[in-house]
């Protein structure tokens, strides 16, 4: 299974399902990433996390511990 | 006809330029019961109604504080009508939260805001299609520009006027006949109007709704297992989906963009140069500086603004005290009321509201960087690190802040979006050697350590120590921090600062700061000053050494003798006067140690310290007052961050037993190493100290009962 954490800077990767449960995937979702949405992987923090990324034409961050929960093609 | 009219949109979507354009000046600054979330009132202009602000967020799910107030204002207060303000420019994510708006059944019009850089950007929205495919009516407005304002005040006025109540979104197949299904199972247990929206939450599972019917749920179990079945996937994810999906239809129909440039927005070009990989931890040092030189530095290269400014208004208020305190003496008025006027209200008041200027200028600054939106790249960049000690990388700014003055930076807590964050660091900023506290350390430095750099550095270190440890320890806390909110956030495009915003974000907690120096402050430096000066039988004392503070301290005096302090009480009476202001130490001492007139570092008084306190004492002394209860101006500052009384007793009381803990450990190890001679009760306390924060720092529970019962509390 690959991740969003595992995606490479620069890529665009499309995002098959939120793992876990509650509160976090909720939010994740209530975010905009949701089954199909394309992800645009900008860029990562000067210190190796959290990750920038780009969709639905905007920005959002978020750690990688939660962008593990993303599965993506 | 007078309204109730609530403002709903996300984070970031120009909501507060958009209130403040409706209202103007009228506005009134509350909480909302039991958070420490912003409540905004005001009248629209030209109306009689009146405009709720709700707080910003993404979603309707009952999470977060933000979305729960949100929610329970629009169930349970029944507004007349419903702003939801929209971002064009990013339309997908913020017409999530109009869908589920929409479910209400609320009368409600879409405020489709930043239409002036939609055109800019040549694209082009059909808005009577959106209003059409979203069943709402929706007028495209510039909050900024303060284009559409007036077609906006109208509409909202008409549909409050006629209850015309929204379209809510249909899907497809079996989710709408589950959420048909769920309907018929809450007919007659839920407000009929909001129906739709309660039949979709029972679906995604939403505790409070299984509450309110706990049937419900178990009738309609086998209409969620067929749906379930047929998108193979759980029920949240489906309606989150289905509604993205419905909003990607609504705006691929509506919705014509002009091709981008390759090199992307003006904001995507600083990005790419301020969150840089090797950029971004420089620029942020750079900007912080710049700060501190603007607000806080007075030293070998200048006086900073904000230094300027506060030195100004403190010589004004002494000034004033002297011009009062003559005039009395021309018109023999009674010295006790002299005494009251000129050393209570005066003095005390005055050593909070002097550091009103510097707070101005620095919260300028923060609003600034705020409303740019380089807050929330302060977070990006520095999240790595604050994470391990349970704060967020918003938590170095109020930290930052409270090395000029505490009060700011525990107001400065504010822009934390999580509420434990917020929290904690609230009660830690204090910890951080405050303008008010370096007279102290150069007293200290100056009567023992020959005015050693070194003791300075202590000083720093032990505070960045103590909100480490401090927020480890909290974290574990179910009670304090509350659960933590997942560092998942939006990154706002740059924009220039909105000028009245600014303004009236500064207004207003400055004006807060000063409401609280008005009451709460004024009334503790009056008693403070009544205990300094007066004995048992409510005669005025010549000297403090025959005050009813002179019996407090001869009775706290043994509490302190295993941190070094001798037997003397002179030094716990100086640490309860410092929290009227901790400069104030020095002053009492000198009182107490019979000096008339005693300089700022307190020279006259170092041999006396060095004879009484020893060098081990003195740290010790020095330890506990850097980190113990702060001022009584800072814990007002706390107490409007923390909600209740409760909240801040916790704080201040946890404050004064990790000051005591730290200061026996430093005491006997300090000491141990210069050979100063140490009571037994010294060593055994250090031990058990030590022991008790290993312990908290360690254990993966360590207050198993105390959350259990919270937990108990809250089901």
């Amino acid at each position: 299974m690959k991740t969003l954490k595992e995606a490479a800077i620069g890529s665009t990767v499309k995002v098959i399902k939120i793992h876990g449960e509650g509160a976090l995937k909720r939010h994740i979702m209530d975010m905009g990433i949701t089954k199909g949405c394309s992800i645009y992987v900008r860029k990562v923090a000067p210190l190796g996390d959290p990750v920038e990324i780009t969709l639905r034409g905007y920005e959002l961050s978020l750690r990688k511990e939660y962008a593990e929960m993303v599965e993506v093609e | 006809m007078s309204y109730t009219i609530a403002l709903a949109g996300n984070p970031n979507c120009g909501k507060t330029t958009l209130f403040n354009a409706l209202t103007g000046a009228s506005q009134r600054v509350g909480n909302w019961p039991g958070v420490t979330i912003d409540k905004k009132v005001g009248k629209i202009h030209g109306t009689d109604s009146e405009l709720v602000d709700l707080p910003g967020i993404y979603s309707m799910s009952p999470y977060s504080p933000e979305e729960i107030v949100s929610r329970n204002f629009i169930i349970d207060e029944k507004p007349d009508a419903l702003i939801n303000i929209v971002d064009a420019t990013n339309l997908e994510r913020n017409l999530f939260l109009t869908l589920q708006l929409l479910d209400m059944g609320t009368p409600m019009v879409v405020a489709l805001n930043m239409m002036d850089m939609v055109e800019a950007a040549g694209d082009k929205i059909d808005i009577d299609g959106l209003s059409k495919d979203l069943g709402v009516p929706v007028v495209p407005i510039s909050a900024a520009k303060k284009i559409g304002i007036n077609d906006l005040v109208n509409k909202i006025t008409e549909v409050a006027e006629s209850h015309q109540k929204p379209a809510p979104s249909r899907f497809s197949g079996t989710f709408e006949s589950a959420i048909v299904a769920a309907e018929g199972a809450l007919k007659g247990k839920v407000p009929e109007d909001s129906i739709r929206f309660y039949a979709i939450k029972l679906l995604e599972g939403d505790k409070d709704v299984i509450e309110k019917a706990p049937q419900a749920r178990e009738q309609i179990a086998s209409a969620i297992d067929a749906f379930e079945k047929e998108y193979d996937d759980s029920a949240d994810s489906i309606i989150a989906d289905s509604r993205y999906d419905r909003i990607a239809e609504v705006v691929g129909s509506t919705v014509k963009r002009a091709p981008r440039d390759e090199k992307g927005t003006l904001s995507d070009r600083i990005d790419r140069i301020v969150t840089n990989r090797w950029l971004g931890i420089p620029i942020f040092i750079a900007i912080i500086a710049l700060i501190y030189f603007i607000a806080m530095y007075d030293g070998a290269w200048g006086t900073s603004p904000g230094a300027w400014a506060t030195g100004w208004l403190n010589d004004w208020f002494g000034e004033l005290g002297e011009n009062v305190a003559a005039w009395c003496e021309d018109n023999a008025v009674e010295p006790w009321l002299t005494g009251l006027l000129v050393d209570g209200i005066i003095g005390g008041v005055g050593a909070v509201l002097g550091f009103l200027p510097q707070m101005i200028v620095l919260f300028l600054c923060l609003v600034i960087l705020e409303e740019i939106g380089y807050m929330a790249r302060v977070a990006f960049v520095m999240d790595r690190v604050f994470r391990y000690f349970g704060l967020s990388g918003k938590s170095f700014i109020p930290l930052l802040v409270g090395t000029g003055c505490g009060i700011p930076g525990v107001m400065a807590s504010r822009t934390i979006e999580s509420e434990s964050d917020r929290r904690i660091t609230a009660m830690t900023v204090t910890f951080m050697p405050c303008g008010a506290k370096l007279p102290v350390i150069a007293m200290i430095a100056g009567a023992l350590f020959g005015g050693s750099v070194l003791v300075g550095i202590y000083a720093y270190v032990l505070g960045i120590c103590t909100v480490i440890l401090t927020g480890v320890i909290m974290k574990k806390l179910k009670r304090f921090a509350g659960t933590p909110a997942p560092f998942i956030m939006e990154l706002p495009p740059y924009h220039a600062p909105q000028l009245f915003n600014v303004a009236k974000a500064v207004f207003d907690r400055a004006w807060a700061f000063v409401k609280k120096a008005g009451t709460i402050i004024l009334l503790s430096a009056i008693l403070i000053w009544f205990l300094c000066n007066y004995d048992f039988s409510l005669n005025m004392v010549e000297s403090i050494n025959d005050s009813i503070l002179k019996w407090v301290g001869d009775g706290l005096k043994y509490l302190f003798i295993p941190l070094g302090w001798g037997d003397n009480w002179e030094f716990s009476i100086a640490s309860i006067t410092g929290l009227v202001a901790k400069e104030n130490l020095i002053a009492t001492m000198g009182t107490m140690f019979g000096i008339e007139e005693i300089s700022d570092e307190g020279e006259e008084i170092w041999d006396i310290l060095a004879t009484m306190l020893g060098s081990a004492g003195a740290i010790s002394f020095l330890t506990f007052n850097l980190l113990c209860a702060p001022c009584f101006a800072a814990i007002g500052a706390m107490h409007r961050e923390l909600g209740t009384w409760k909240s801040t007793g916790f704080a201040v009381a946890w404050q004064c037993v990790i000051a005591y803990l730290i200061s026996v450990i430093v005491y006997v190890v300090y000491g141990s190493i210069v050979g100063a001679q140490i009571e037994t009760i010294s060593y055994v306390l250090c031990i058990i100290n030590i022991a008790v924060l290993v312990y908290l720092v360690w254990a993966r529970d360590p207050f198993r009962q105390l959350n259990k019962s919270v937990e108990e509390e809250v089901e």
